[in-house]
């Protein structure tokens, strides 16, 4: 890459920091430089995150519908799986498989549902109730 | 507890952590090139039976901990790496290095780093950043990423240490353990190790998936994608492959930009004329590299649809594994002859 050529797109970073390239300068020597993004990454990052959303409607609509418990949402909420999950609130997978079903994860103890609340960084309250949680983060 | 410390901005948070480090442990001549040509970081694998983030899991470089590892082999200089249980004692061990005035590097998550913007915080494990000094409850922070030093709360940077899932880092903490002068010819036959290991991954890495025959299996792969995942889950998947290509920490073109700038820092140790002319070949495979992300990224924002678009995705990697292989080969020619 040519050091005219290293992209300055206003990607997702460019109020926070900007990022070393690598480049060749009329030399040929190897030079580095700031940029502010590439139009291309940028848009694969959105890809990725059109992903995620798509992921947390779908699970809210589950959740709405009864077919999952809360946790689905804030799991793909906070971008993590069961093995992620699983991690964080050191419940065994099987058991975190368990609890995304509504009617387990009702007769959850509050000790539980505080282990879960702590790995999403919410509270209780906002745990058991979707709904509160419009925007999320 | 404010040492002097000068931050360094790099494209890579490991190699920015072990230049800056060892900077500061007394090796001057390490560059970020240096230290990811020492460390033989450039690498390629896609790991078929593993997924990332619902999207294939490839990497264009090594495995995380290795770079600041092989070079502090190869310089002699030695290290200590620690991971904790505890909480306490993680907090203890990095106050205790800070209080002796001497920075410290952590391996942190960045789903909770609270500087970086929220677009990049995924459950990602593997970023690396030092310890500069202890304000009241605010830690400094020099993280290769960020243009200047920043600030963490002690709560804050519990978190990111003790992040989990893959590769959770334990309150990993890590650092040279004394200063060290580097001559001239140490870092003549580290560049020479790390030349020949380099060679060695890419070319015999055992298996298909790593190195030169796990570019070309990608390749492959990705003519399947859109028959076998459909339009809308290999538009995904072709966006991971460009995000883990390009995404900040590579230099740009997948890792082989930089690869490049090393060769050509190590010709001023070894004045072997093939260096320069190897080095302009991989400048030309990073090239290579973001004309196929243009591509993909034709595919993935849904203006290329036909196979015949997947097709030409996929021969970008095969002239891609092609030139490499010719650009390894003529290194290990070339690493035989330095001294």
């Amino acid at each position: 890459m040519k050091k005219e050529d290293i992209p300055q797109d206003p990607g997702a970073l460019h109020n926070v920091t900007k990022e070393v390239s690598y480049a060749i300068d009329e030399n040929g020597n190897y030079i580095t430089e700031l940029s502010t993004g590439w139009e291309v990454k940028i848009k694969a990052l959105d890809v990725a995150w059109g992903d995620i959303e798509k992921k947390v409607a779908d699970a809210k609509q589950k959740v709405l519908n009864n077919e999952a418990s809360p946790l689905l949402y804030f799991m793909e909420l906070k971008l993590m799986d069961i093995p992620i999950l699983s991690a964080y609130t050191r419940f065994w997978k099987w058991q975190v498989k368990r609890h995304l079903k509504p009617g387990v994860f009702e007769k959850l103890s509050a000790k539980k549902l505080q282990k879960y609340a702590t790995a999403f960084d919410i509270t209780v309250e906002e745990l058991k109730n979707v709904n509160l949680n419009e925007t999320g983060v | 507890m404010k040492p002097e410390y000068e931050h360094l901005q790099a494209a890579h948070c490991e190699n920015g952590v072990t230049t800056s480090l060892l900077h500061h442990y007394g090796v001057q001549q390490l560059t970020e090139p240096l230290a990811f040509g020492i460390g033989s970081g450039l690498f390629f694998i896609y790991i078929p039976f593993m997924k990332v983030n619902d999207g294939p899991a490839i990497s264009f470089r090594t495995m995380p901990g290795m770079i600041f590892k092989r070079t502090c082999k190869s310089l002699n200089i030695p290290i200590l790496r620690k991971k904790f249980s505890s909480r306490e004692n993680a907090r203890q061990a990095l106050d205790n290095r800070l209080q002796s005035g001497h920075p410290a590097a952590c391996q942190v998550g960045v789903f909770y780093l609270p500087y970086f913007p929220k677009e990049y915080r995924f459950h990602f494990n593997a970023h690396n950043l030092i310890v500069v000094g202890k304000e009241a409850d605010n830690y400094l922070i020099s993280d290769p990423i960020m243009e200047t030093i920043t600030t963490m709360t002690s709560y804050e940077l519990e978190r990111v240490r003790f992040a989990r899932g893959p590769l959770a880092p334990r309150g990993q903490l890590y650092f040279p353990k004394e200063k060290r002068v580097v001559t001239n010819e140490q870092m003549k036959q580290a560049i020479i190790t790390g030349i020949k290991r380099n060679v060695r991954h890419m070319l015999y890495a055992p298996g298909n998936i790593a190195g030169i025959s796990g570019i070309r299996y990608t390749a492959k792969k990705i003519k399947k994608w859109r028959d076998t995942l459909g339009l809308e889950k290999s538009r995904s998947y072709l966006a991971q492959l460009v995000r883990m290509q390009e995404e900040i920490g590579t230099g740009g073109g997948g890792f082989r930009f930089i690869y490049a700038a090393f060769l050509q820092q190590a010709y001023a140790y070894h004045p072997v004329d093939e260096l320069l002319d190897i080095s302009k070949q991989f400048t030309q495979t990073g090239d290579l590299w973001r004309d196929a992300a243009v591509q993909a990224s034709g595919i993935y924002k849904g203006r290329l649809t036909a196979q015949a678009d997947y097709n030409t995705m996929g021969d970008y990697l095969l002239d891609i594994a092609e030139l490499e292989k010719k650009a390894f080969r003529q290194l290990a020619e070339t690493a035989k002859k330095l001294h």
